[in-house]
């Protein structure tokens, strides 16, 4: 009897860690609170999709765990719950952080380089392609020599050979 | 014939100095958005038992400075604590800090193990106004002129030579204006 109690007692304890460690890990911050109004929610995951992490610089706020995403997450869903539309609120991050935010970068005379340079590397490469291969085609043929009388010859002889004529 | 011959040597020669001139830069310096523009607006308490906070208007009154943002958790806000207690010292120009996402009660802590090189300091507690400032990471450091311009942003722990080739001879250049 006072075993099955011990054990009892031990199982209340257990339970009672366990809840422990779980409300601790609902309280845990870095868990991102959404908006109610789904279509709000849904324009902010939008615009995190568009913004770039400044401290894993290859990632969307979206997808970043570090910390500042979240606040910069959080403020885009301030901001557009205080009636801000999306460009007011990437003009406000961009007039922070500078374009560099922007995964998909504007297109001006800074990133000129940026969205033309591909296509003029490849107008430039098939020009060159272009011209090698047509160089090529151009190319004068080398017109036949004959063969000297001894030379015609000699070929007569092996050819006869060849066919086993004596 | 000879010219399209060297061409692809020449191209080739050119994009190895444009990338190898990429590898130089350091990725993780982002350009700030900020230089030449007016310091955000903002108004920030003091921290636990000091008694200047920190606001834009201070920005503005006159003298040019320093701010730097720093939190008692930044392992590289160590690194360069020494040579803001110099200039601190020197008295050559008011040194203002930022305590980014900060325990006020450790930044006091901190600053009383360490020394306290701040004029005024503003304890940004949820790192909004951090994010004013384009802030991505501590240690950060600014230099305002006397309008309340930001005029050079240092990103990462100051070494002896930035402080001594960059941000004291602007701070001079500013305060001869």
């Amino acid at each position: 009897m006072s075993k099955a109690l011990h054990h009892l007692g031990a199982l209340a304890a257990i339970i009672v860690v366990m809840s422990l460690i779980l409300s601790a890990q609902s309280f845990a911050i870095g868990v991102d609170k959404p908006l109610n109004d789904p279509t709000l929610e849904a324009r902010a995951r939008a615009i995190h999709k568009e913004l770039r992490c400044l401290v894993c610089q290859n990632q969307a706020i979206d997808d970043s765990d570090a910390d500042l995403a979240r606040d910069l997450r959080d403020l885009v869903r301030e901001r557009l719950s205080l009636g801000e539309t999306n460009q007011e609120v990437f003009d406000y991050v961009v007039g922070r952080y500078g374009n560099w935010v922007l995964l998909n970068p504007p297109f001006n005379t800074q990133t000129l380089a940026l969205w033309i340079g591909p296509v003029v590397l490849l107008l430039f490469g098939s020009v060159f392609a272009v011209v090698i291969l047509r160089r090529q085609k151009y190319q004068p043929e080398v017109a036949p020599i004959d063969l000297t009388p001894d030379e015609q010859a000699r070929l007569q002889a092996l050819l006869d050979h060849e066919r086993g004529n004596p | 014939m000879r010219l399209t011959h060297i061409l692809p040597l020449v191209f080739f020669v050119i994009v190895a100095i444009a990338l190898g001139i990429g590898l130089t830069l350091n990725p993780r310096l982002i350009p700030s958005a900020l230089i030449d523009k007016p310091v955000p607006e903002f108004a920030l308490p003091p921290v636990d038992g000091r008694s200047n906070g920190l606001a834009a208007a201070d920005l503005r009154a006159g003298d040019v400075a320093i701010v730097n943002i720093f939190a008692s958790w930044c392992g590289p806000c160590r690194v360069e604590h020494p040579l803001l207690m110099e200039v601190a010292r020197s008295g050559e120009v008011p040194v203002h800090g930022i305590n980014y996402k900060d325990l006020p009660r450790n930044a006091v802590a901190w600053l009383n193990r360490f020394g306290d090189p701040y004029t005024r300091i503003g304890s940004d507690h949820d790192g909004r106004v951090s994010i004013d400032w384009g802030v991505y990471g501590v240690p950060e450091t600014f230099v305002v002129d006397r309008n309340g311009h930001i005029a050079y942003k240092h990103v990462g722990p100051m070494m002896a030579k930035d402080m001594q080739q960059r941000i004291l001879p602007i701070v001079r250049e500013l305060q001869s204006q």
